[in-house]
C-alpha cells in the first residue's frame, strides 16, 4: 500500500485538475450562450435570402439562368468543406466530424478534395493523407462574415473554375446543449426548387402566383451579388452552428472531467484514511509491542 | 393599404413594420415604391433608406445589399443597415479620422486594405451625412409628440 503522503499528493493534484476543468466548464458555458446568440442573430437574414431564392427559382423557364444554380451532367470531382474545431478537450466533437468526413466519402467514386476549417480537421485529414487544397484556422472567436466570407468565395471559385463539379458541406449542427449533430449539406449547386417544401409554404403564405419580376438593373447582375453571397452565408451559418456545438461539446466533456475528479479525489480520500490509520495502528502496534518486551525483561 | 417592410442585416433585423412609400437607393438612382408595386428585384447601392408610414418617416443607411418587392411585403437584404437614431456619432466621426488618416499616408501595401480603407471611409461618410441630415428635423421617436 502507497503511503499516506505519496496519496496525499495525488489529491491535490487531482483537485487542482478538477479546479482547471470547473473554469473551462463555466468559460465554455458563457461561450456557448454567446454563440447561439450569434447564430440566433443571423437566422432572419438566411432565411429572407432563401425566400428570395426560392421565388427566383420558381419563376418560369428559369432552370438555366445561373452558372451555379446548373447540375452538371457527369460528377467527376468534388470538394467537401470540413468544419472543425481549432482546440481540443472537446470531447469527440472533431473526431466525430471527421469519422463522418470519412463514412461519407471515403469510398467516393470520384475524387474528393477537402477544405478544412480548424485545427484538428486539417491535422486528422492530413494524418488520413487527404488532398487539402485550403485550410482555415485560429477563426476569431466571434467571427463576423467577413472573417468567412472567403471559404465560400473559394467553393464559388472551385466550382466556376469547372475544377470541382459539387460542394459539399460538413458541419456539425448544434441541436441543444447534450446533442450535436454531425450534418451535410450540399451548397454547390445551388439547389433551390426541392428545398424541403419551402417554394410551397412561400407561395402559400402569399397571395396568388408571382408574376414575372422586373429585374434592376439587369437579372444576371443580382444572380451574380445574390448567390455567392447566399453560399457564403450558409458557410457562416454552418460555422457558428458547428462553433455553438464545439463549445457546448467541451463544457459537456469538461463537466465530466470534473465530475470524475471529485469522485478520484473522494476514492482517494478513504484510501489516504486507510493508509493513515494503518500508520496509526502499526505505531501502537510498536509501542505496545515495545512495551511489553520492556515489560518482560 | 400599406405595404410591408422588412430590412435585415447580415447579423440582425433591423426594421419590420408597415409603410406608406419606401424609398431605395437603387443603383441607378433612388426608387421610391408604393403598395401593389409589381414585383421587382434590384440592388441596392450605398445610401439612404426611406420608410414613411402616417406621417412619419424613419431612415436607415444602407451599405449596398438586394431588395426584392411584391404587391405586399419589400424585403431589403442588407449587407449592413443601421437606423439613422443609433448612429454612434463619435464612433463614426473617429473611424472617419482614422479611414482619412491611412489614406492620406499613401498608398497602402496591398488592394485589399486600400478597398477596405476606402469602403470604411464612405461608410462613415455616409453615417455622419445621414445623421446630421435627418436627425435634427426628426427627432428620436418617442422623444417627443410631434406628428
Amino acid at each position: 500500500m502507497a503511503n499516506a503522503r505519496e496519496v496525499r499528493l495525488r489529491i491535490r493534484s487531482v483537485k487542482n485538475i478538477s479546479n482547471v476543468t470547473r473554469a473551462m466548464q463555466a468559460v465554455s458555458a458563457s461561450k456557448v450562450r454567446k454563440s447561439t446568440e450569434a447564430l440566433i442573430r443571423t437566422r432572419p437574414y438566411a432565411t429572407k435570402a432563401w425566400q428570395v431564392l426560392t421565388h427566383i427559382a420558381g419563376q418560369p423557364g428559369r432552370e438555366q439562368m445561373h452558372p451555379l444554380l446548373v447540375q452538371r451532367p457527369s460528377v467527376n470531382r468534388v470538394l467537401v468543406v470540413l468544419l472543425t474545431g481549432d482546440r481540443g478537450l472537446a470531447g469527440a466533437f472533431s473526431s466525430n466530424i471527421v469519422r463522418f468526413a470519412a463514412q461519407k466519402f471515403d469510398n467516393y467514386p470520384v475524387p474528393v478534395d477537402y477544405v478544412a476549417v480548424g485545427r484538428k480537421g486539417r491535422d486528422l485529414l492530413f494524418r488520413r493523407r487527404k488532398s487539402v487544397i485550403a485550410e482555415f484556422s485560429n477563426l476569431p472567436a466571434a467571427p463576423s462574415f467577413g472573417d468567412v466570407s472567403a471559404i465560400g468565395r473559394i467553393a464559388v471559385e472551385e466550382f466556376l473554375s469547372g475544377k470541382v463539379d459539387e460542394v459539399y458541406l460538413l458541419y456539425t449542427d448544434y441541436i441543444n446543449m447534450a446533442r450535436q449533430v454531425p450534418d451535410m449539406k450540399k451548397l454547390l449547386p445551388l439547389e433551390v426548387t426541392n428545398a424541403e417544401g419551402r417554394v410551397q409554404d412561400f407561395q402559400a403564405a402569399h397571395r396568388g402566383p408571382a408574376a414575372t419580376y422586373l429585374y434592376e438593373p439587369d437579372e444576371m447582375a443580382i444572380l451574380d451579388d445574390l448567390i455567392p453571397r447566399f453560399t457564403s452565408l450558409q458557410v457562416y451559418q454552418a460555422i457558428l452552428e458547428s462553433l455553438a456545438s464545439e463549445h457546448a461539446a467541451r463544457m459537456v466533456a469538461m463537466k465530466n472531467a470534473t465530475d470524475s475528479a471529485s469522485a478520484l479525489a473522494d476514492t482517494l480520500l478513504l484510501e489516504y484514511n486507510k493508509v493513515r490509520q494503518q500508520g496509526i495502528t502499526n505505531e501502537i502496534l510498536d509501542i505496545v509491542g515495545g512495551a511489553e518486551a520492556l515489560g518482560s525483561s | 393599404m400599406p405595404i410591408r417592410c422588412e430590412i435585415v442585416s447580415q447579423d440582425r433585423m433591423v426594421f419590420e413594420g408597415d409603410a406608406d412609400i419606401v424609398v431605395l437607393p437603387g443603383m441607378e438612382g433612388e426608387m421610391g415604391i408604393l403598395p401593389n408595386h409589381a414585383p421587382l428585384l434590384t440592388t441596392l447601392n450605398m445610401g439612404i433608406l426611406k420608410v414613411r408610414y402616417k406621417g412619419e418617416e424613419q431612415y436607415f443607411t444602407i451599405s449596398g445589399g438586394v431588395a426584392e418587392v411584391q404587391p405586399d411585403i419589400i424585403t431589403v437584404l442588407a449587407n449592413a443597415a443601421e437606423n439613422v437614431n443609433e448612429i454612434d456619432l463619435a464612433r463614426a466621426e473617429e473611424s472617419r479620422r482614422r479611414a482619412e488618416e491611412t489614406l492620406a499616408k499613401g498608398p497602402p501595401p496591398d488592394t485589399d486594405t486600400f478597398l477596405a480603407m476606402e469602403a470604411a471611409l464612405r461608410r462613415s461618410n455616409l453615417r455622419l451625412e445621414a445623421a446630421h441630415r435627418y436627425r435634427r428635423s426628426h427627432p428620436r421617436p418617442g422623444s417627443s409628440t410631434e406628428k
